[in-house]
Order: C-alpha cells, then sequence, then structure tokens
C-alpha cells in the first residue's frame, strides 16, 4: 500500500503525460493504486459549490437591478434635457411662458430656486455641524454609560426613519409659528437640519467610535485634558468620517420638497433671496425662497408640453449639485484615508 | 518542560553577570541562597517613588486587585510579572491612573507619589500624567508626523525652551535619532513596528517625566526589535524610574533590577531584587510559575 502511494505520488510529480491518461472515473473505479483520496467527501462539496454560485447569482441580479433602473432613469432624463440647459437657464428667474425657455428667446430659468437651494444647504450645513457633530462627541467620548444614554441614542436612531414631512409640520410649528421666522430661508434651513440631524449624529457617532482608544490613550498618556485629546487626536482623525456622512445627508436634505411645502416655500421665485446691503449681496434669511426641488415640481404639472423639457433640465442641474457634493465627500474620505 | 528550565537558568545567570557589572545591585546567585531572612519587603536602597497601601481595584463586583502593599524604588528598573488577567496591567494603570477611564473601575486604599495620595481630591490626573509618562503595548504613534509626535506633550504641557532641541535630544535617548533625523516630517506611521515603539518612548520621555510606565512594550515587536528596546530600557534606568510589564520572564530577568509577581486572583505574592525572585522566590508558587511549571 505504501509502495503504491509513493508511486502515484511519483507519476504525478513527474508530468501530466504519465498523471493524465488515467482519467478521473477509471482511478476512482478502479480502486486499487490510484483511488482518489477526496472521492468520499467530493459531492457533498460540489452541492455546496452549487449553492455559492447561485447565491452569487442572486446578488449579481440585485447588483444590476438598481444600476440599470438607474441608468434608465438618467438617460430618461438627460434625453428630455438635452438642448435646454443652457447659460440663461442658469442665470434667469422662471416664466410662465414656454417661448422664455428656448434657446434665442428672452432667456428663463431655475437662477433663483438655485441660488435658494444652494443657500439654505449651507444654511443647513453650518446648522448641521454644530449642532450634529457636537452632540456626537458629547455622546461618544463624554457622556458615562448610562440608561439615559442608551435611551437617547435609541430615540436618535428613531427620528432618522421619522418621515420628513413630520419635519415639516415640526418646523411650521415652530420656526415659521412660534420663534416667528416666517417663511423664511432661515425657517426654511432649520426645518432641514432637524431632519438630517439624527444621520449626522449616528454617522459622527461612529467616525468617533472608530477612532481607536490606543490613540486616546497615548494622548492621554503625555498628560493631555479631555479637551486636548479630543481636539488633537480624535476629531482629526474622525473628521474624514464626520464629512462624509454630513455631506451625504446634506446631498439627501438638498433634494427635499415635503418639509419645505410645510414651511411654505414659494414654488418660484422671481428673485433670489439675496439683499443688497451696500453694494454686497447677502444672504435675504427672513425672506421668502424657492428651492430647485418645487421649481421642478412647479414645471412638471404646467399642462404645456415643453415644460417637461424644462423640468428635465431643472432635473439635471439637481442631479449635478448632488453629484459634485457625493464626489466631494469621496474626495475628502480618499485624502485623508491614504495618510 | 526542561527546556523551560535551562532557559531560565541561562538568562539568570546573564542577568547576575550583567548586574556585576553596574555595581550596587551586585548578588551572585549563590548569595542570595546564603541570606538568612530574605525578606519580602526589602528596605530599597533607594528612595521610594510609587508607594502602594492596600491598593485594591474592582471592575464592577469583580475584585481584579486584591489588597497591594509596596514600595518602588526610583532610577531602578521593576519589572511586574505574572500570568494573563493576575491584575499586573491593571496595577500598573493605577499608578498613572489610567484606570479613571474605565466607567466600572473602582480603586480603593492609597498609591502615593513622592508621598502625596494620587487618588487624593487634590490631584489632577492630568497633572499626574506629566509627571509619569507611559508606553503602551502596541505602538500608538499619532498618524503626525514624527516630529509632532515627540513635541506633542511639548506643547500641550507649555514647554518653553528649544522644542526643537527637546525633540532631537528624546529621539537620541530612544535611540531613534540616527534611523529618523533625515524624515522627521514624515508621518509616524511609516516607520516599523519596532521604530514606532521607539518613538512612542521618545514622545514618552520628551516632557521629561519622572517615571516611565511601559506595559508589554515589545510583545507586539520581533526579536531583533525587541533587543533593541530592552537595551533602551537599561539606558533610560539611568535617568527615570522604570516600571515595566512583561509576560516574558526571561525579559524581566534581563532588564529588571527589582521583580513584582503577581499571581492569578490579583495577588501581589512577592517582591525583591530580580535576582532573588529568579533564583531563590520564597513562594512556591512562585517558583512554580517562574519555572515554567504554570502560567
Amino acid at each position: 500500500m505504501t509502495g503504491s502511494s509513493s508511486s502515484s505520488d511519483d507519476a504525478r510529480t513527474d508530468g501530466d503525460e504519465l498523471a493524465r491518461p488515467e482519467g478521473g472515473d477509471h482511478v476512482r473505479t478502479d480502486g486499487g493504486e490510484h483511488a482518489n483520496p477526496f472521492a468520499t467527501v467530493g459531492d457533498d462539496i460540489e452541492r455546496k459549490q452549487r449553492i455559492g454560485r447561485v447565491f452569487v447569482a442572486v446578488c449579481a441580479a440585485s447588483t444590476l437591478v438598481g444600476i440599470v433602473a438607474l441608468v434608465v432613469l438618467l438617460a430618461d432624463v438627460l434625453l428630455e434635457a438635452w438642448g435646454w440647459v443652457t447659460l440663461e437657464f442658469l442665470t434667469y428667474p422662471p416664466s410662465r411662458f414656454i417661448e422664455n425657455y428656448y434657446p434665442g428667446g428672452r432667456g428663463a430659468g431655475i437662477f433663483p430656486a438655485l441660488v435658494g437651494s444652494i443657500l439654505l444647504i449651507a444654511l443647513t450645513a453650518v446648522f448641521t455641524m454644530v449642532l450634529g457633530v457636537g452632540a456626537a462627541i458629547y455622546l461618544e467620548e463624554y457622556a458615562a454609560e448610562s440608561r439615559l444614554k442608551g435611551f437617547i441614542e435609541a430615540n436618535i436612531s428613531n427620528l432618522a426613519g421619522v418621515p420628513s414631512i413630520v419635519y415639516g409640520l415640526l418646523g411650521l410649528a415652530v420656526f415659521v409659528r412660534f420663534a416667528g421666522f416666517g417663511e423664511s430661508l432661515l425657517a426654511g434651513a432649520l426645518t432641514l437640519t432637524l431632519l438630517i440631524l439624527p444621520i449626522v449624529i449616528v454617522s459622527s457617532q461612529e467616525a468617533l467610535r472608530a477612532v481607536p482608544d490606543s490613540q486616546r490613550h497615548a494622548a492621554y498618556g503625555v498628560g493631555a485634558t479631555d479637551w486636548e485629546v479630543v481636539r488633537d487626536v480624535v476629531l482629526p482623525s474622525a473628521l474624514p468620517g464626520i464629512m462624509t456622512g454630513t455631506i451625504l445627508s446634506l446631498s439627501r436634505a438638498i433634494g427635499e420638497t415635503a418639509p419645505l411645502i410645510m414651511v411654505g416655500a414659494a414654488t418660484s421665485m422671481f428673485r433670489a433671496p439675496i439683499e443688497d446691503v451696500s453694494g454686497i449681496p447677502v444672504p435675504d434669511l427672513f425672506g421668502p425662497f424657492a428651492a430647485m426641488p418645487m421649481q421642478i415640481f412647479d414645471w412638471a404639472r404646467l399642462p404645456e408640453g415643453d415644460f417637461q423639457h424644462v423640468a428635465a433640465a431643472g432635473i439635471v442641474v439637481l442631479l449635478s449639485i448632488l453629484l459634485l457634493m457625493n464626489a466631494t465627500a469621496i474626495l475628502i474620505r480618499n485624502k485623508y484615508e491614504t495618510r | 518542560m526542561s527546556d523551560s528550565y535551562s532557559t531560565t537558568d541561562e538568562t539568570t545567570d546573564s542577568e547576575a553577570a550583567n548586574s556585576t557589572d553596574t555595581g550596587t545591585e551586585a548578588r551572585r546567585p549563590g548569595e542570595t541562597l546564603d541570606e538568612t531572612t530574605p525578606s519580602i519587603q526589602e528596605i530599597p536602597e533607594r528612595e521610594t517613588v510609587i508607594e502602594a497601601t492596600d491598593l485594591t481595584v474592582h471592575y464592577g463586583d469583580v475584585e481584579a486587585l486584591k489588597p497591594v502593599n509596596v514600595r518602588l524604588p526610583e532610577q531602578e528598573v521593576t519589572a511586574i510579572i505574572g500570568p494573563s488577567g493576575c491584575g499586573k496591567s491593571t496595577f500598573l494603570r493605577c499608578i498613572n491612573r489610567m484606570n479613571d477611564m474605565v466607567d466600572a473601575a473602582r480603586v480603593g486604599g492609597e498609591l502615593r507619589y513622592r508621598g502625596t495620595n494620587v487618588y487624593g481630591d487634590e490631584v489632577d490626573p492630568v497633572a499626574l500624567r506629566r509627571r509619569i509618562g507611559m508606553v503602551f503595548q502596541k505602538p500608538n504613534p499619532f498618524p503626525k508626523s514624527i516630529y509632532d509626535n515627540v513635541a506633542y506633550g511639548l506643547k500641550i504641557q507649555g514647554y518653553d525652551g528649544d522644542i526643537d532641541a527637546r525633540v532631537e535630544e528624546s529621539l537620541r535617548n530612544a535611540a531613534l535619532w540616527d534611523e529618523v533625523k533625515n524624515q522627521l516630517d514624515s508621518s509616524g506611521l511609516d516607520l516599523s513596528g519596532g521604530q514606532q515603539q521607539r518613538l512612542c518612548i521618545a514622545r514618552a520621555i520628551a516632557p521629561d517625566p519622572e517615571v516611565i510606565l511601559m506595559d508589554e512594550p515589545a510583545s507586539a515587536l520581533d526579536p531583533v526589535a525587541t533587543a533593541k528596546v530592552e537595551d533602551l530600557i537599561d539606558e533610560l534606568a539611568e535617568e527615570y524610574t522604570v516600571i515595566i510589564v512583561t509576560h516574558n520572564m526571561q525579559q524581566a530577568a534581563r532588564i529588571s533590577d527589582k521583580t513584582a509577581v503577581f499571581l492569578t486572583g490579583g495577588k501581589l505574592v512577592e517582591f525583591g531584587d530580580t535576582n532573588r525572585i529568579f533564583e531563590n522566590p520564597e513562594n512556591q508558587r512562585v517558583e512554580d510559575y517562574i519555572t515554567g511549571k504554570f502560567g
């Protein structure tokens, strides 16, 4: 037996011309000197491998569905908008008359809503960075483990799932009416802040949690105070993660329509929410404003057929800004990860 | 089994030879055996820096450290050895109050640094940690430049001297200067594991603490890097008090002047001159542990 197995080893190592001619089946039935040592365990593995291949196929198909849907949607919008996204479209206020949107017409477009959306998102970014990151730092770095902390964290996670229209109602009650901001840019920004705050807090907490304790200990070990540890060690390490989470949340906020309807954003404005203070353009925080999603909605519901092209052009502008924001998030992440 | 016997013998022999060279602690293995009363609490010839009195630690309901009474002398290397989970790291982290960061940890008894109870109300742990540096098990340089790593402690402690000079001196003392002097601006994370650990040692000694705590500083390093760190510890003891936790008994025998043995249950079982502990331990279980019968 030992002699035969060693000879089969020799045959294998000697080269293919010796081992190959004796096919697998022959070896197995023969049962003698070239028996496949794995023959008894083979079938079960074969079956599992098949299940594995089916699983991969299902996963790949799932991926494909999402991608195909997205590509079709994008292609449709791009085709609709082809030729309608012009410089005039970006720099002129909207118009009721479709002729004004035609190339060579008087010029009409998305300008006030574009500026409104950008200001809205800029304000929201400032508010969420301060409130969201502040809350995350407190919960992660300072608050002691307790039932109260667990309760607060569970509620924050739940708030992330609350429909945006509910936040709109809250914004209407608190900011528009109670605080007296009116149907203004500020009220809109604060409402959007509430909407994305839970997501920003949770993602920032995750970024902070990803900073290894060994880093904190290193700083404490040379005599840093809690504040210095957070400022010099924890925040710099967590910042890329925090920024990524915040920017992605903001790109959700920029496409929101429901809460803005509730706080009374204009569907169509002919003036950007900008004031002229002694020659310097300043955002008009307390004035009315329009935002891109609402402007697009306004165009889409107009009966005249060509307005569908205008709406598509608006969507292209909105998507471009979204894409820009997401690209920024990815750039920030990559820049700091490779360091 | 016989293997571990022979290695223990070898290292203690060489340790004995080393200490003859250094002088003060010289004691041939034979002499320790002749001593009539090798008391557990040998009176240190040097001044006491750290003194624990009935020091206990509980993690929740679990007693991690049974009452510890010990006096650690200045400018010597004290090794703390013992099997896993015996409380040796817990004890080390009591000294600079790193246990404060564990919410569930409760410390009882007293731990005096130069006569002041570090758990007293008037002691700020931040101030304490400025006198007692620490080097951790896994090298943990900041993701900053080599220079900034070493300078960090100086900056937050408001060092008003020449930071550049101090950084160079610390890197020299950590035996790293020659390897990194041309790349001070590159990230500390680009160094090898052994270099990172020496960088962490440089960071710890830069603000000139009096005591340096080391928590298994070589356990994540390869033998060559370990040897370098051990040499370094030897040199550091000329200027600093070094307290080192190690699970490597040969290492303890090689580098330490005093040894404290913790055994399972968080009990400090024996403390004394390293030579005596390794040659002639009083406690049978310490002998069993050192000779490799368990642990």
